[in-house]
């Protein structure tokens, strides 16, 4: 086992890391929480969404795939990084068609609570309405992609953890969805409600029928604490 | 001093904003107290009399009703501030914007299930009732809004908090519990 540890700095704070882990890994570690979509702790990084970008020693780079080094200046919690950041929230908004007041996964929703640490109060940019295709042929869950922002979490987790390679992507730019490998829809694949794809989507894209609306309002993930704050309270290694 | 004039309106959308106001119980004898209420749905008075310092509005536009009245809002009120989805992102009324407006029209009142028998149904037109747009528009769209309060509805808390800060001319920073979009 390696020894060797690396020390930067994020926003001032000097960090330790093993010198193999990226800087979204080491800032978990030591409870500082850089915000992010795509990124999930159990997969390989996609760098889809670029929500964790952070400046290292003044240029922007993905925190989820930028390995850590010694001496390196990040900044992460500033005003400008921070409007970027609300800014590709906005757009996902706009792009998607996110009825939260009806949506089952309101209140424990990752794009809603980066929207509510980041200070969107509403998105402003004018919404798309674009059509949407929902798959609702599987007798377990269903996939709407009208909340879908293409992070392809589902895609890596069926992958990596399921083994299965249930999810892809398909076109190109505003046209880019989610597909699913058959040709009849979800149905004729071998995914089921247990698979881990099924409890990594960040919205209420990929979600297990009739399971809606148990938690009470009040009593959701993000109803009191912002997202992120159960990276800040965790105790910092040493 | 005379009081500041604060004056409400209702778009597209369930009124729920307005119970939502209505919600802040016994804070509604100080409001009272602080306020004078011009144009409003609650007091029914359907024009503005003078120049309104807070207005706030909640419903997305569908109709050129609304967008007409939405334009007399902004007109007479110095601050203009929008309350809840509808007005916000034009809510769940907006998900017609997924369909054609001809096409929601005949499946209401042609097509749909519903509708008793076949070559039975009319669309309405009567020169008396509003002519829906396209689409159902968030307010900003249609003008400037000075302050957005998100939340289906927004807590009574949130409106309350808020109103008091505009009313003493203070930023609003509203606890993180206070901000939702559902």
């Amino acid at each position: 086992m390696s020894t060797n540890v690396v020390t930067f700095t994020i926003d001032g704070v000097e960090v330790k890391s093993a010198p193999d882990k990226t800087i979204i890994q080491a800032a978990d570690d030591a409870g500082i929480y850089i915000p992010r979509l795509c990124y999930l702790k159990d997969l390989p990084p996609g760098g889809h969404c670029r929500v964790c970008t952070v400046k290292v020693n003044g240029r922007p780079v993905n925190s989820c795939t930028y390995p850590v080094a010694e001496g390196i200046v990040v900044e992460n919690d500033t005003e400008e990084l921070n409007s970027f950041r609300r800014n590709i929230i906005e757009m996902l908004f706009v792009e998607g068609n996110h009825f939260c007041p009806s949506c089952e996964v309101a209140g424990k929703c990752e794009l809603q609570a980066l929207a509510y640490r980041l200070g969107l109060l509403t998105p402003q940019m004018p919404y798309l309405y674009a059509q949407k295709e929902l798959d609702a042929t599987h007798p377990d869950v269903y996939l709407d992609r009208n909340r879908c922002v293409l992070c392809g979490r589902c895609v890596r987790a069926s992958i990596h953890l399921d083994k299965k390679n249930v999810f892809g992507f398909e076109n190109r730019g505003i046209n880019m969805r989610i597909s699913v490998n058959s040709n009849d829809g979800l149905k004729d694949t071998d995914l089921t409600k247990d698979d881990k794809a099924m409890s990594v989507c960040p919205t209420g894209c990929l979600v297990v029928k009739r399971q809606g609306y148990l938690t009470p309002v009040g009593k959701r993930l993000y109803d009191k604490k912002p997202i992120g704050s159960e990276i800040e309270t965790k105790t910092v290694k040493s | 001093m005379s009081k500041p004039v604060v004056a409400t309106g209702h778009f597209t959308g369930c009124f729920g904003c307005h119970m939502s106001i209505l919600d802040i119980d016994e804070r509604i004898l100080d409001l009272v107290e602080l306020v004078e209420f011009n144009k409003s749905p609650i007091n029914d008075i359907k024009h503005f009399t003078k120049p309104v310092d807070i207005g706030i509005i909640e419903g997305g536009i569908s109709n050129d009703e609304n967008a007409e009245i939405l334009m007399e809002f902004r007109k007479h009120c110095k601050i203009l501030v929008a309350i809840g989805a509808c007005a916000l992102t034009g809510g769940v009324p907006s998900m017609r914007n997924l369909v054609p407006l001809k096409e929601c029209l005949e499946e209401a009142y042609l097509n749909g299930p519903t509708v008793k028998s076949e070559n039975t149904g009319i669309i309405p037109n009567d020169p008396d009732i509003p002519v829906l747009l396209d689409k159902v528009y968030p307010c900003h769209e249609v003008v400037k809004i000075d302050y957005f309060l998100p939340g289906c509805p927004p807590s009574a808390d949130t409106i309350w908090n808020a109103l008091v800060a505009l009313l003493k001319g203070e930023p609003l920073n509203l606890d993180y519990e206070l901000i939702k979009y559902d």
